[in-house]
Formats: C-alpha cells, structure tokens, sequence
C-alpha cells in the first residue's frame, strides 16, 4: 500500500467502527466543504478530505481511505477531483460519484468566475499589477519547493534520475509535448522494470510526495 | 472547431495526461494555454496560478475556469471545467471497478517508474520556463528567496507567503 501521510498511518489502527452510508447530497455538501476550504490543491487537500470523510462523517474506514488515494494517485488528473470520484463512487454508486464531483468544483468554478469577471478590468491597475509582480518570484519558489519534494520521494534510484534528465532534455532541448515525455517515461519504465518487477511483486510502489 | 470544442479538447488533454495532481499540472497546462493556444500570455498564465494558489480549490480546475471564461464567457469556463473532470470520471471509476486486479499489475507498477521521474522533468522545465518572466529584478530575486527560506525554514504557509509576496509587491512596485 502506499505510503501516506504519518496522521493516516496513525489512525489505521483506532478507526475499526461500522461505517454508515451518505446520501448523495450529504456526499455534495462534504465535498463542497473540502472544494471551499483547501487552498493550493493536491495533496494540501488531503487532511482536511480524511477529516472529513474518515473523522468527521464515519463513511470510509482509514484502509478504505487509503486505497482511496492510491487510485487517486494512479489516475491523471486533479487529485482532489480524483478522491471525490473514487469515494463518492464507493458510498453511492455513479450518482454518488457525480454528486461529490460536483461539490468539490463548484466552489473553485464559482470564486475563479467572480475573479476572471474583474481580473481583465483591474489587470492594469498598479496596486494589482505590484500585488501580481510580487506574487510571480514567489511562484517560483513554491513550484521549485514543490518539485523538490516530488524529486526526493520519486528520484532515488540511478535509473530514475537518467530517465529525469533524459525526460528534461527532452522537453526543454528539443522542445517535445509534455504528453510525449509522459509516454516516453510510461514506456521506458515499463521497458526496464517489467522484469525486476516480477521479483519485487510485493513491494509497495512509491507514492507523490507531499505536494 | 468551434472555441468551446477546443476548449473543451485542450482541457481534455491536461485532464488525461497529467498524473500527480497540483504543480505537476501546471507544464502541461502551460503548453496547452501558452504555446498552443495562446489563451493567456505567459505573464497572465503565471497571474492565473498566483490566483489559483490564494483561492480554494485545484488548479487545473481554477486555471479551467479562468481561461474558458476569458476566451468563451461563461460557457467556456463550463466546458473547460467539464474537459477537466471528463477524463478523471472515467479513468477513476474505472479504475476503482477493477481496483484490486490494477494494483498489482506489474505493468502498471513499471510504467509508473518512468512516469514519475518524467513529471519531475517536466515540473524542473515549467519552473524553468518561468523564471524570465518572474525573475526580472535583483528584488525579484529577493522575493524569491525569502519565500523559499520562509517556507523552509520557519514553515510558513504557503498562502500566508503569497499574501506576504502581494503584499511586498505593493510596496515595491506600485
């Protein structure tokens, strides 16, 4: 199973109570609590969704959880997008999972279409204009924050790190869509790791990292 | 096409191929808005996460909503949002009917050993991409710098830090 985070691997052992069933409306207002409170998305999201759904409403056991997330991870897409299908699905069946998907976008979809309906008349005023100058640098950082935690969790073998060079120069040296380097790395994984995995079959995959 | 196609094509695509959630969206997000469709200027597409990281919500649902708006009004942040979401519904309810077979698909296991270190790449590459437009003055790079040394080191929140950034942009620049 994937490695998550310590709170969750804490939990796994106290939470063993029956678990109740959730409406699918019950299901959309947890989840559009989750969609309004949690800034920064992906895995910033996590605690307050197992609050939530594992703490608060008693719907998923911790193990439950965790597998949870794991199809998250596997599946493309936003990760918070992801638990809310996977676990609505889980409590209610394909009206379930619609019902939470939908909670989770609304707030994010209603507060970007207040922000898009004044961002292009104010974009030129300086005090929004100083306020976005200031916020860029600091983008910077968190995405190279971000990507170092990824890095450290993901790049640990001798393979990993000459597939991650190879995948840079790639996407920087000649340019390829994101989409081919992703491809690329699917097949190259499964070209040198199909063998290995064979004998490691019992082996938990790595998980994302943090955020 | 008609605009709301491509917008919904184009975030179809970001919905399908982006695996990790959260930044490692953004490159391919970037590709798409950016260089393919030139919906936003490489200035607004990092405005766009700025706003996205002081907002609720994902990304790559904020960064829909945002951009389909913008090119298409209200519908258009409709159907990006639903290219978005398209993608995981189906992937992931597939995935959870056949859940315990998938995960111990050694293939499965295998492709995720290139995948990863790939999205690493390919998050090095956004930053990368980035920093001209980002970087431009010596008090840039201090802005940089002290979020980096505020988030590591005295563990500030990261919205808090952006509110900080926004705040010392006011100042400075304005």
């Amino acid at each position: 199973m994937n490695k998550v985070n310590p709170d969750v691997e804490y939990h796994f052992k106290a939470n063993l109570a029956p678990v109740s069933k959730p409406t699918p409306s019950g299901l959309f207002l947890s989840f559009l609590t989750i969609g309004a409170f949690t800034f920064g998305g992906g895995y910033a999201m996590l605690p307050l969704i197992q609050k939530t759904i594992v703490e608060k409403s008693p719907w998923l056991r911790q193990e439950e959880f965790v597998d949870v997330i794991t199809i998250a991870q596997s599946s493309p897409g936003p990760i918070a997008v992801n638990i809310a299908i996977v676990t609505g699905y889980k409590l209610g069946g394909v009206r379930g999972a619609l019902a939470s998907v939908f909670g989770a976008v609304l707030p994010s979809f209603v507060i970007l279409l207040i922000v898009a309906t004044f961002f292009f008349g104010v974009q030129d005023n300086r005090f929004v204009r100083g306020a976005l100058t200031g916020m860029r640098p600091a983008i910077v950082s968190l995405m190279t924050i971000a990507g170092c935690n990824i890095g450290r969790k993901t790049v640990r073998t001798k393979q990993a790190l000459v597939l991650s060079l190879l995948a840079l120069f790639l996407v920087i040296g000649i340019k390829l869509h994101p989409i081919i380097v992703i491809l690329a790395g699917a097949c190259a994984g499964i070209l040198f790791n199909s063998r290995l995995d064979s004998h490691s079959r019992n082996r938990s995959p790595e998980s994302w990292g943090d955020n | 096409m008609s605009i709301h196609t491509c917008l919904f094509l184009a975030f179809f695509k970001i919905g399908l191929f982006s695996f990790g959630g959260g930044y490692a969206m953004l490159p391919l997000i970037e590709k798409e808005i950016v260089t393919n469709h030139h919906w936003l200027t490489l200035s607004q597409f990092i405005d766009v996460v700025a706003i996205s990281q002081v907002t609720p919500g994902p990304i790559a649902i904020n960064a829909a909503t945002f951009v389909g708006y913008k090119t298409a009004g209200i519908l258009g942040s409709i159907v990006a949002t639903l290219g978005v979401v398209t993608p995981s519904l189906l992937i992931v309810l597939t995935l959870a009917l056949l859940f315990t077979k998938y995960n111990s698909l050694p293939s499965v296991k295998a492709a995720f050993k290139g995948i990863r270190p790939a999205v690493v790449a390919l998050i090095a590459a956004a930053i990368w991409n980035i920093i001209p437009s980002s970087l431009e003055l010596v008090s840039s790079w201090a802005i940089a710098l002290a979020s980096y040394f505020v988030i590591r080191r005295l563990s500030w929140n990261p919205v808090i830090t952006l509110f900080a950034a926004a705040a010392l942009g006011v100042i400075i620049y304005s």
